[in-house]
């Protein structure tokens, strides 16, 4: 990025001095505007920080750590707890990157590395454009299409075979966490499919020539070169796809159930996150209620922070095992 | 790419949360003072609130806005949104359709003076349910039976409870799907308020709010979501607005009132709640649980809230003026429209809260 810069004022040295003064005073400008933008970014997130954790105060002082580990969710009497929602945060997340991300790394492969080249453009566009379909003709399409679908056949099948398991019991309403992840699965799809797609294209030819050369089957030379290769880029691309599940809100909360529930069970309703707090902000009232959602979305900042830290942490140390940077 | 998009996906994220934190906040809606510019004869005024309302509203304003040329820019933001705002002094009034709680009362009173409920229109919860060959109108409960079943007492259809009530009926051997609305609102206000009186077991255990803490089963996102969740589950029950079982024709339960008879929810039944209740002067008051023998038990008024002493003359007559018009005249549009009309005693109660609406001591406008 920075050799750019000397590059195009040469040109403009080439034809006239005037037009150089004018091209660095232009790169000045460029210069500081860029740099104003990425301080913005900066400064809107200490402001929003700040602001969540004044509006959050109350709930704070009130109920300390316990906020993290009460269930309970009572406006009536004004007592709040978190870990029903972050553990159907997290819950429904897991589900969504355990479906996703085989079907994603396959795809990218396929992509990338089998598929015959009329296919290639058109496949990786449909899937990219199901990228862009907004949450909530998703989340329709989920709870009129795909709720009924999950609950008979597939809940009632998973109940009458697979019943002992405390994972699927209880009755099989459709809205719930499974629910919830599949549908978190389908919108992380495309999102990592794009990712690992270009990470794998961009392995470097010669990786493959040496691998093929040594007498490498084709799958052994894309499971022993490319992928441990690009396997930083392949966990970067995971990762973004599970930050957009952490928080994705509307979808989630229409085929969610949105009852308050700790249960192991994924045919249980329950919530996320986000989803308690696009459901009760609008009509909440008194500085403990609104306290305690705001507190919420900060534990969700929280989390979503923690998550990139670790796969940050991930990245680096498989890079510098590896000894491949980007 | 991926930390490019990775940052760049992290700000709009940001971008996002902000807006949304600072709507939360403090935004002030719409463009209140916008009017503060043009000469005092085209006057706005800006309302915030109430959603279930504001179809009723919408059509009031425009036809209003035709005969008298006053514009009245309202936003359907929700109950807690309009009482805030309200207490913000940020709109002209506000709408809600849960009654102002004490705290709320004072926290007004201290920043911008007293606060006063007007009634408007008023609205029903009608009792939905999904049992196969059992059609609208032909299951009856009772407020008790209603109450357990929501706080997952009677769990099964075909309880002797249910089964006593109705002898006619074939209720299956099956759990109860109880579906509630999971986002806060002013149905679920009216619905907790109407149980909580009739069991005291409910009023212990889960109390009457806009969002309460439910046992029961599975939660739906507005009247679509629930009424989606209950036609689409078997065996399932659920609560909505009168107004959306009506438009959607859903099947809906009879509802045994305090006078003890079964009541089917209509239009008529609504109105007639406020004529079994007795109403304080200052319209705080639920018309659940009404004794008039032909009410349907689970209605309750819609209200505007405005400031007692108005802060600027021309707004407060135009506003008051507006009032008396919507509780006269726009009463004509409420059927159509699926809301229930005012009872004459609660126009009466609404007429003396307007007229008691006053600018530095005097009053705005007279009978």
């Amino acid at each position: 990025m920075d050799k750019c810069k000397p590059n195009t004022s040469h040109i403009a040295v080439g034809s006239d001095t005037a037009s150089a003064v004018r091209a660095r005073v232009g790169d000045k400008i460029f210069s500081r505007l860029t740099l104003f933008f990425s301080v913005l970014m900066v400064a809107i997130l200490i402001a929003l920080l700040v602001a969540l954790g004044i509006d959050a105060w109350p709930a704070i002082q009130k109920f300390g750590l316990s906020f993290i580990s009460s269930i309970e969710w009572d406006p009536v009497n004004e007592v709040f707890g978190a870990l029903p929602a972050i553990y159907g945060t997290l819950l429904t997340s897991l589900i969504g990157l355990l479906i996703a991300v085989p079907i994603s790394l396959g795809s990218a492969v396929f992509l990338s590395e089998l598929a015959p080249d009329w296919m290639r453009r058109p496949c990786s566009f449909v899937i990219e454009m199901l990228a862009a379909i907004p949450s909530v003709i998703i989340g329709l399409w989920g709870l009129y299409v795909m709720v009924p679908f999950i609950r008979n056949p597939i809940e009632t099948w998973l109940g009458s075979n697979l019943g002992f398991l405390p994972l699927f019991q209880g009755p099989p309403f459709g809205v719930g966490f499974l629910s919830a992840g599949i549908i978190l699965a389908i919108m992380v799809i495309p999102i990592i499919t794009a990712v690992s797609r270009e990470v794998i294209a961009a392995v470097p030819l010669t990786q493959r020539e040496a691998m093929l050369a040594l007498g490498a089957t084709r799958w052994e030379m894309i499971t022993r070169s490319v992928l441990p290769y690009c396997r930083s880029g392949l966990v970067g691309g995971v990762i973004l796809g599970l930050g957009r599940a952490l928080g994705e809100t509307m979808a989630v909360t229409m085929v969610i159930g949105n009852s308050y529930a700790l249960s192991p069970s994924l045919f249980s309703p329950g919530a996320t996150i986000a989803s308690k707090v696009a459901s009760e902000f609008n009509e909440a009232s008194g500085d403990l209620y609104i306290g305690s959602l705001i507190e919420l979305a900060l534990v969700l900042f929280a989390i979503t922070l923690l998550v990139n830290i670790i796969a940050r942490l991930l990245v680096w140390r498989t890079v510098s095992v590896r000894g491949t940077g980007e | 790419m991926s930390k490019w998009s990775q940052n760049w996906f992290a700000g709009i994220a940001a971008i996002l949360i902000a807006a949304v934190a600072l709507a939360g906040c403090s935004s002030p809606s719409g463009s209140p003072a916008a009017s503060t510019a043009t000469p005092a004869k085209s006057i706005n005024l800006n309302g915030a609130g109430a959603t279930f309302p504001a179809p009723l509203y919408t059509k009031w304003f425009d036809e209003y806005n035709k005969l008298t040329g006053v514009k009245v820019n309202y936003q359907p933001i929700g109950s807690g949104g309009g009482i805030s705002q309200i207490t913000e002094g940020t709109v002209d009034f506000g709408a809600t359709d849960g009654i102002m709680t004490e705290a709320e009362m004072t926290k007004a009173e201290s920043k911008n003076g007293p606060i006063m409920h007007i009634p408007m229109t008023s609205g029903s919860v009608a009792v939905i349910y999904n049992l196969s060959g059992i059609g609208s109108g032909q299951l009856k409960l009772t407020g008790d039976v209603l109450a357990d079943i929501y706080m997952k007492k009677i769990t099964k259809w075909n309880n002797p409870e249910i089964a006593s009530l109705n002898p006619d009926l074939k209720l299956p051997d099956a759990a109860i799907a109880v579906v509630f609305r999971s986002d806060g609102s002013g149905t679920t206000y009216i619905f907790t308020n109407y149980l909580s009186k009739v069991s005291q077991g409910f009023k212990a255990s889960i109390g009457n709010a806009k969002a309460v803490k439910w046992p029961g089963d599975i939660g739906g996102q507005g009247n679509a979501g629930v009424a989606g969740q209950v036609q689409q589950i078997p065996n399932s029950i659920g609560y909505v607005e009168l107004a959306y079982a009506e438009q959607n024709k859903l099947a809906w339960a009879q509802l045994k009132n305090a006078a003890g008879n079964f009541i089917e929810p209509s239009l008529e039944a609504t109105t007639k709640a406020a004529e079994g209740v007795s109403l304080p002067d200052d319209m705080k008051v639920m018309l659940t649980d009404s004794s008039n023998p032909e009410a349907y038990p689970i209605a309750g008024f819609t209200w505007i809230l405005v400031y007692a002493n108005q802060r600027d003359k021309d707004k407060g007559e135009a506003l008051a003026k507006m009032l008396w018009w919507a509780i006269h005249d726009g009463q004509h549009y409420t059927s159509a429209l699926s809301y229930g009309s005012l009872a004459s005693t609660a126009v009466t109660k609404a007429e003396n809260a307007i007229l008691s609406m006053k600018y530095e001591g005097q009053t705005l406008i007279t009978r």
